[in-house]
């Protein structure tokens, strides 16, 4: 299971490691790598971007939660699906760009259909039975996966005209590395504001506010529960899209990606957009540093700034008091 | 407490036990390896429902302590300790040692978010365990981890290695797990717990110190745990990262969950159930796991209080 997020890549004929890809709980080999200093400003590229990919999940899982009271374990298998829509799709047109708009709108589907017919029913069971329900679907979801696509480890391309390098303040970057951050920074600059100043961004922080005020006031509430969730895992799958030619593909990357937004989350504050875009940029840079002072650890130092966040904050440091 | 009145839950206990113990009699030899992990299983979630059943602190990092225990067993046991209770010992007291600042750290919070944060602090340990390659020699884990010798056993000319001694071996320790955790539930300290769990503002204006009984109930989980952790490591002769996994402390919560929480006997049927589906089936069905996630989904929609829940009503 260890080390498959890790891809090796030709760049500018040096063998160069394409960090934004990592998992941090899969930083075996990273003794074995020369870290050198030049590379740093290339490192915190690909921490921010891959912290980025993070953050539309932990959006999704943060903002479902806030309103329906729901943590949702199966967010991964959003992601997973994303990826394996890609790789299917990739496969039969070679279009990367076609995947990208066809992976959302799969996953908004698959979100609506199991908001309709299963999460429905949950909303006034406790936390545990919703948590234990979602476990269930990301054992489903998986074995699902690995028998349409077998236990091996898929990859696709970068699309063409993002495979190459680019040179920029004396370091090397993939240009696709490049493009996972600003895909990041305009989506996660979309979300904000439209959760801002939207309307519907209103009508989800006034549901998030209060549930049966908001309801009250003659918002249809099952309506925007169904479509939180349907954009949720569509959020989620676009994630799984944009890190398909990053990462490799295979059954089982659901819960590595699941465990860190579930850690961005924690630390940004549950319900919280904002605070989600903060736990991901301090996850990405507390890689970042970790991986390159005690390159074993790194994994450890994510764990410990989210330990610490709780003990001073135990609701996140945007998160609600309760 | 299934299913009745006292008298006839001891009867239930005895001849389950019994039922138990005849199988290295009949079974056919992989069935009794099977039953093996199974009873190693249900110790670990036995530990669980005294965290998630009585003191309604819902885990997802449980089998962080299982991990621990199974380490610290084969390393010892690696290093040439041989004796049965060592052994065992050093898994239970890894297990609580390894719980007691994790316990201490995630129940400063409560509900989702201590769920949230024993999954993030099992999921470092477990990474701990991938990473720390001079202790744990990384994902190619600990192995060939003898097991204990036991002078008794020896005058018969029988040995631990062998599968009725070990499935034995197990059972026994089971059984004293279950009237442990049993006598602890019943106990004034186990009708505390339940009281914090149903209302924990009031057993504070009580004067319950509610964390320090929490803290306690963790720490005595993650010893049980760790005593599990001991028998894995022993009966499989190795230890990898994968028992510390977040998936072993989920489906430790399916078996809670399947055989009903709050019973004890509920996680023993539900840790059978478990290892059945994932080690029987899979030996005849490919895709066991979407089996387990189906039956666990359709169980938490339409039997919320498990087996055992369908017993208590009948």
């Amino acid at each position: 299971m260890i080390s498959r997020g890790w891809r090796t890549r030709h760049v500018g004929g040096a063998k160069t490691l394409v960090t934004a890809g990592i998992n941090p709980a899969f930083t075996v080999t990273l003794g074995k790598v020369h870290v050198v200093i030049g590379n740093t400003l290339q490192l915190i590229v690909n921490g921010l971007a891959f912290g980025g990919l993070v953050f539309l999940l932990a959006a999704g899982l943060s903002i479902i939660f806030g309103l329906m009271d729901v943590l949702n374990l199966a967010h991964g298998s959003f992601y997973m699906i994303g990826a394996y829509t890609a790789y299917t799709v990739v496969m039969a047109t070679h279009n990367f760009w076609l995947a990208l708009l066809a992976a959302p709108v799969v996953l908004a589907l698959i979100g609506a259909l199991l908001e309709l017919v299963f999460f429905r029913r949950l909303y006034r069971h406790g936390h545990l039975t919703q948590v234990l329900m979602t476990f269930g679907f990301t054992l489903v979801f998986v074995d699902l996966i690995r028998s349409r696509f077998g236990p091996t480890t898929r990859s696709i391309p970068p699309p063409p005209g993002l495979d190459g390098a680019v040179n920029f303040l004396g370091a090397t970057f993939s240009s696709y590395s490049l493009f996972v951050l600003g895909m990041a920074i305009v989506i996660g600059a979309l979300l904000v504001a439209g959760w801002r100043v939207s309307r519907l961004g209103m009508v989800l922080r006034a549901g998030v506010a209060d549930k049966e005020m908001a309801g009250l006031l003659g918002i249809d509430l099952p309506r925007v529960f169904t479509l939180t969730f349907a954009f949720g895992a569509a959020l989620a799958g676009l994630a799984g899209v944009i890190a398909a030619p990053e990462f490799a593909i295979y059954p089982g990357m659901d819960a590595n990606v699941l465990i860190l937004a579930l850690v961005v989350v924690v630390i940004g504050g549950l319900g919280s957009i904002e605070g989600a875009l903060l736990g991901a940029a301090v996850i990405g840079l507390g890689y970042v540093v970790g991986s390159t002072i005690f390159p074993q650890f790194a994994i450890g130092l994510i764990f410990a700034v989210m330990a610490a966040v709780l003990v001073v904050r135990p609701s996140g440091l945007l998160g609600r008091r309760s | 407490m299934i299913p009745g009145r006292f008298p006839s839950r001891l009867v239930f206990l005895v001849c389950l036990a019994l039922a138990l113990s005849s199988i290295p009699l009949w079974a056919p030899r992989f069935w009794i390896y099977i039953a093996t992990q199974a009873l190693i299983f249900a110790i670990f979630a036995m530990s669980l429902d005294l965290l998630v059943g009585y003191a309604g602190l819902p885990s997802l990092g449980h089998a962080a302590f299982y991990g621990v225990g199974a380490y610290a067993c084969a390393l010892l046991a690696i290093g040439h300790v041989d004796g049965l209770l060592p052994l065992l010992l050093v898994g239970a007291v890894a297990g609580g040692l390894a719980a007691l600042p994790i316990g201490a750290l995630s129940l400063r919070t409560s509900g989702i978010y201590f769920l949230m944060l024993t999954l993030a602090f099992g999921q470092m340990l477990w990474g701990l365990a991938v990473n720390w390659t001079s202790l744990t020699r990384g994902t190619d884990g600990l192995i060939g981890i003898p097991r204990p010798t036991l002078p008794g056993l020896d005058a018969f000319n029988m040995s631990l290695y062998e599968r009725g001694p070990f499935f034995v071996l197990c059972l026994l320790v089971a059984i004293a797990v279950f009237v442990f955790l049993e006598s602890l539930a019943r106990s004034p300290f186990g009708k505390t717990l339940e009281g914090i769990r149903e209302n924990d503002r009031r057993m504070r204006a009580l004067g319950f110190p509610i964390f320090r009984y929490r803290l306690v109930a963790f720490v005595v989980a993650g010893t049980v745990a760790g005593i599990s952790g001991s028998l894995a490591a022993m009966s499989n002769g190795f230890a990898t990262p994968d028992l510390l996994y977040w998936t072993v402390s989920g489906l430790g919560l399916i078996a809670v969950v399947v055989g009903g929480s709050r019973s004890l006997v509920g996680p023993l049927l539900g840790a059978f159930v478990v290892l059945f589906a994932q080690l029987g089936l899979s030996t005849y069905v490919d895709r066991w796991e979407l089996v387990l996630g189906a039956l666990f989904i359709v169980f938490v929609l339409f039997l919320p209080r498990g087996l055992v829940g369908l017993v208590r009503r009948a």
